[in-house]
């Protein structure tokens, strides 16, 4: 378990440097001088010499390249063209809001979608099975966006549960953290409730099929313990395969939510970075959303081999 | 005081979504009992009701598709069919019990087994932890496993099939229930394991004096393992008695022919020696799978060693042996289906064990192969003309041409000709088995691979196709290589044998030699396996009488 648990980290590295390398290329290999791009549309020739030496960008490419990577393991993500802060600092602080909208709507689409599925499958062909599914098909079609707005026009205009928009942070306390995240968590969820939803169902009429299942019964296991304890285990591994996949559902999401929402996450910081060509940042939430996409799966792997103990590596 | 434990009267069962007494019946009015200390083998082929019938009595019917709307059903004087849900999980493990036929899928694969077991005790008992344990550990001590305190923590795929059904049977028997339902507890294990299971439940009957209903298909187990037997047909019982009366003097046609239908373990006639050429000969045949993970540490499985046959045309050689045994994987070898990593394959002359695909290409028309499932090795998005047409359009024949000579085959195998418009679900399994041979036949090959082409097959409709066989041998002189793993059929289709074991040839020669004075230790064992070998079904007499 633990040399496997190497074995894939050391895997991991070559992908990782496959990631810098695009990445690195991606400022090289843009039309136009790199300087020119960093120091923007007024800037003079002296101040372009001097960006090129500063970056290095005199030297072979290679050297630029390993440069580059020595000050990405030393934690030197670069600094902003816009705010001149750098970008390390600028994700940590937008971290938070987007941690945790994705964070707790995971959390609560699997409390929510978990639990639908086994139903729906327990009852299969009732109209319970039908109502889900219609729901899991009203979650795909309705854009995130949408389900915000009417989200905020219900909660926090009509009924004034909840603020409209903003963020504040969990240290200033849980109630106003929490107050401020659970309609972008209601709306995010939506989708990735439909997705859980559906392939639990199916998972778990497959299983309930199987005869072990039957033996269980035979047993005078009780109903619970037979859904639960039996089927649904069983039914877990491509349920948290698409739990893991459904992070880039999950990834464009937040950049949405956050939109509607107004919370000053990462998603938003990306898309301003993008309409401003802040190249570093941009460079940033790339290595970022790929780190974490790799750790996703190392995470799903791992818990397959919990699961099933069949699975070994 | 009586001891009838189950007492099935007048049991009828209807198929529908709904609770429907005029619904077809798939049950009609069947009367059987079960004494104290006594094994029922209920037989009878597929569709005969046997299965539903212990389930109808475990309350595991599919709730909606299967209903009982008449008779009764008793537990020891207690009606089942009118108990609530809960009444049922409190008497089943505990008053009645049941074990299936493949143990490898009836074990959650994600539960440690001795959990499993300790599920049943803790549903139905107030033992603490350690009192379960030890009682769990017990009962694996009765069913013979080794290691227990090992086993006890270890997953069904670490298992033989042999011990997974040992874990089923410790599991049944655990609370000493009155009545086991067995449904073909051993059709999924080899001969050698099937005789271990056999005795042991026998052993444990005669320890704790549970009555046992055994369901089978084969004669041979229903004569190692019965006290009485009930002949079931499409949902009716045909006939019970003392299994002495019934092999005996059966007293329906019905049972009459399907005794008639068992092949002997008694070798056909040899035909005369052949002279005729070599069609396929293998020269120290090998397939190692390696294994090699990332990093890791390579892994090899010799599936076969050094395997030499020859086959000469119109003649028939049979490869037996146990599953793991290499018999599959020699045949697909030869077939080309996998690629041999060692030795040569001669077909008609032509060496193809190196020849790339391209170059196979004409030899492929020479060697057709049939599958055992006849329900899954069929397109079912293809008619059967098209699938049996297939083979010759790849190799130029016009749609016109091969629509023809699939409409000939079809006749040849003894199908109506309008059944090459019609798609493979419409057709029974033998029958599909049919046309799974025309398709195999539809490219005129020298050699035809049967690779337990009748296994899957109920014995009256085996023995048909095994005639066929024949027939077709005999008309179109094409040499068999058949992969089974019942002697039975072996015996009577074979010209010669190979016995295989872990993936080298044990023992080879005539099939009347072989089959009735082996010399190595293997082949006697697996001849002594085989159930029901002292009986001649077909002549409803011991062997022992007939030899006298």
């Amino acid at each position: 378990m633990i040399g496997y648990l190497l074995r894939r980290i050391l895997a991991a590295i070559p992908v990782m440097g496959v990631v810098a390398l695009f990445v690195f290329l991606l400022l090289r290999l843009t039309p136009g001088d790199p300087a020119a791009i960093l120091a923007g549309d007024n800037a003079t020739p002296e101040q372009l010499e001097r960006i090129r030496t500063t970056l290095g960008l005199n030297e072979p490419l290679y050297i630029q390249f390993f440069t580059w990577i020595n000050q990405l393991l030393h934690g030197d993500l670069g600094v902003s063209l816009i705010s001149k802060v750098p970008v390390l600092q600028m994700i940590g602080q937008r971290i938070e809001p987007s941690i945790s909208v994705a964070l707790s709507t995971i959390i609560l689409s699997i409390l929510v979608a978990v639990p639908l599925g086994v139903i729906a499958a327990w009852k299969h062909g009732t109209w319970i099975d039908r109502f889900v599914m219609a729901l899991s098909v009203l979650g795909f079609s309705v854009p995130v966006f949408v389900i915000g707005y009417i989200l905020i026009q219900v909660f926090a205009i009509n009924l004034r549960w909840v603020p409209v928009q903003g963020f504040k942070s969990l240290s200033v306390g849980f109630g106003p953290f929490f107050e401020r995240i659970i309609l972008p968590t209601c709306a995010l969820s939506f989708i990735y409730v439909a997705l859980i939803a559906r392939m639990t169902r199916a998972a778990m009429l497959d299983v309930l099929g199987e005869d072990f299942v039957r033996t269980a019964r035979a047993k005078g296991v009780s109903e619970i313990a037979v859904l639960l304890r039996h089927a649904l285990r069983n039914a877990a591994v491509p349920v948290i395969t698409v739990i893991g996949s459904g992070f880039a559902l999950l990834i464009s999401g937040v950049v949405v939510t956050e939109s509607v929402f107004n919370l000053p996450g990462i998603g938003r910081l990306t898309v301003d970075a993008v309409l401003a060509r802040d190249y570093p940042v941009i460079q940033g939430m790339i290595l970022l959303t790929s780190f974490i996409y790799l750790a996703v799966n190392l995470l799903i792997d791992l818990a397959y081999t919990l699961l099933d103990p069949r699975i070994r590596y | 005081m009586t001891d009838t434990i189950l007492d099935i009267d007048n049991l009828v069962v209807t198929v529908g979504k709904t609770k429907n007494p005029n619904g077809p019946r798939i049950i009609d009015g069947v009367s059987i009992k079960v004494e104290k200390g006594e094994t029922l083998c209920v037989v009878g082929e597929s569709g005969s009701g046997k299965s539903v019938t212990s389930l109808t009595t475990m309350g595991l019917l599919p709730k909606n598709a299967l209903h009982p709307v008449g008779g009764s059903v008793k537990l020891v004087g207690e009606e089942l069919l009118t108990a609530s849900d809960r009444r049922l999980r409190e008497l089943r493990a505990t008053k009645m019990a049941m074990i299936f036929q493949e143990p490898m899928t009836a074990l959650n694969p994600v539960v440690p087994v001795g959990r499993q077991i300790d599920e049943v005790l803790r549903a139905h008992t107030s033992l603490d932890a350690r009192a379960r344990r030890k009682r769990i550990l017990d009962m694996m001590e009765q069913v013979h496993l080794p290691d227990v305190e090992r086993i006890f923590g270890s997953y069904p795929h670490r298992l033989s099939g042999g011990q997974r059904q040992r874990i089923m049977i410790a599991m049944a028997l655990v609370l000493e229930p009155k009545l086991l339902i067995a449904d073909e507890p051993t059709t999924a294990l080899d001969v050698t394991t099937q005789k271990q299971i056999l005795s042991l439940i026998r052993e444990l009957q005669r320890d704790h004096g549970t009555a046992v209903l055994f369901i089978t298909h084969d004669m041979g187990v229903v004569a190692e393992i019965a006290d009485r037997v009930a002949v079931m047909r499409q949902g009716r019982l045909v006939e019970t008695g003392a299994l002495d009366k019934i092999l005996r003097a059966p007293e329906m046609d019905y049972t009459r022919n399907l005794l008639a239908s068992v092949p002997s373990l008694i070798p056909r006639p040899p035909r005369p020696d052949s002279t005729e050429p070599v069609v396929l000969e293998t020269n120290e045949l090998g397939k190692v799978y390696r294994e090699r993970s990332f990093l890791g540490k390579a892994r090899e499985v010799v599936a076969a060693q050094n395997v030499t046959i020859t086959l000469r045309k119109g003649r028939t050689l049979g490869i037996v042996g146990e599953s793991g045994s290499g018999k599959s994987t020699v045949a697909r070898c030869i077939v080309r289906l996998i690629d041999p990593t060692s030795g040569g394959v001669r077909l008609a002359g032509h060496e193809i064990s190196i020849l790339t695909r391209r170059l196979l290409q004409p030899h492929r028309k020479r060697i057709q192969i049939v599958f055992q499932d006849p329900y899954r090795s069929l397109n079912p998005r293809l008619t059967v003309g098209e699938s049996i047409a297939e083979g010759p359009i790849n190799y130029g024949t016009s749609h016109e041409k091969a629509m023809a000579r699939a409409r000939e085959l079809l006749e040849l195998v003894g199908l109506p000709a309008d059944a090459i418009s019609r798609y493979p679900h419409q057709f029974s399994g033998g029958q599909r088995q049919r046309i799974a041979i025309a398709r195999a036949l539809a490219l005129d090959p020298d050699v035809l691979v049967a690779d337990e082409a009748v296994s899957a097959l109920d014995v009256s409709v085996q023995a048909q196709v095994l005639e066929l066989l024949d027939e077709i041998q005999r008309r179109l002189g094409i040499a068999i290589l058949f992969i089974t793993h019942d002697l039975r059929v072996a015996a009577q289709i074979c010209d010669e044998v190979v016995v295989m074991q872990k993936g080298r040839i044990v023992e080879q020669g005539p099939a009347g030699e072989i089959l009735t004075h082996p010399k190595e230790a293997y082949t006697k064992s697996l001849l002594e396996a085989a159930p029901g070998r002292n009986w001649d079904f077909a002549n409803f007499r011991p062997v022992s009488e007939a030899v006298a």
